[in-house]
């Protein structure tokens, strides 16, 4: 059979995701997800007194710990199976892949496979990150001035 | 009422990367850096700003926000040092995060062992 047709006929075969409700759930935990994030913030700027903006560096290193705990503890795979972009999106998402490449490198050793692989799926959105601030940022100083 | 905004600012950008990861052949890495892209761009001329201010702390969950974030702490030294200071100063805001996820993640896979 050649190979155009091997294809086409897989193509037609493949199951189809469920777009519809893998959208719903995104939206809703996403959503879930933005709900937790002011909640926290909420409880951290009443209970130490502080203003919103050192608040919510407390709600992100929360939500971080929180995810790289329950990427340990095994829930987390599952959940982000189920969830997809609603757990990605997230600051959780960065933390889960972190960790899941910290734990999968820690038999090859301390240097040559945590420190050397950790970065492995997260360095990607701190490089197009700097990257593109940077970008932007000698944009702005050039169309705006400061 | 601010929380309604969260649900439904926070929800969106998941949803709109949900789509974009139904539809096309990106990967979840590629994903989160359009978003973080997305983002700093968003917040060049401000615009982002004004999105913390209607939805709050749900603003800020996203990853959307870490770009928000890498811009705005390098615009803050660009104002005392002019373009050098945005060498100086991207990482301020975001320190947190990144020193969190690696410390944490760090001390956590010396304890835990690996699932299947």
């Amino acid at each position: 059979m050649e190979k155009r047709e091997y294809k086409k006929i897989v193509e037609k075969n493949t199951p189809s995701a469920p777009k519809l409700r893998n959208a719903i759930i995104a939206f809703l935990i996403g959503g879930f997800m933005g709900v937790l994030g002011n909640f926290l913030v909420d409880i951290y700027s009443f209970y130490f007194n502080i203003g919103s903006k050192d608040a919510s560096v407390f709600m992100i290193i929360t939500l971080v710990f929180l995810g790289c705990f329950l990427t340990c503890l095994g829930f987390f795979d599952k959940w982000v199976n189920f969830a997809k972009c609603g757990l990605i999106i997230p600051i959780t998402g960065f933390a889960h892949a972190m960790m899941s490449a910290a734990l999968e490198y820690r038999k090859e050793g301390l240097v040559t496979g945590i420190g050397a692989n950790m970065f492995k799926l997260a360095g990607s959105v701190i490089i197009f990150g700097v990257v593109s601030a940077y970008i932007f940022g000698l944009l702005r100083i050039f169309i705006m001035g400061v | 009422m601010i929380y309604f905004n969260s649900f439904i600012f926070c929800g969106l950008v998941c949803l709109l990367g949900q789509i974009i990861l139904d539809n096309t052949k990106l990967t979840p890495g590629h994903i989160t850096s359009i978003f973080v892209i997305v983002g700093a761009f968003l917040d060049t001329f401000n615009l982002y700003d004004k999105i913390v201010l209607w939805a709050g702390g749900g603003a800020l969950v996203p990853i959307t926000s870490f770009g928000h974030l890498l811009i705005h702490g390098a615009m803050d030294t660009v104002n005392n040092f002019g373009v050098m200071g945005l060498f100086m100063g991207m990482f301020d805001l975001t320190s947190s995060g990144i020193v969190a996820a690696i410390v944490f993640s760090f001390v956590l896979s010396l304890i835990f062992q690996p699932r299947d």
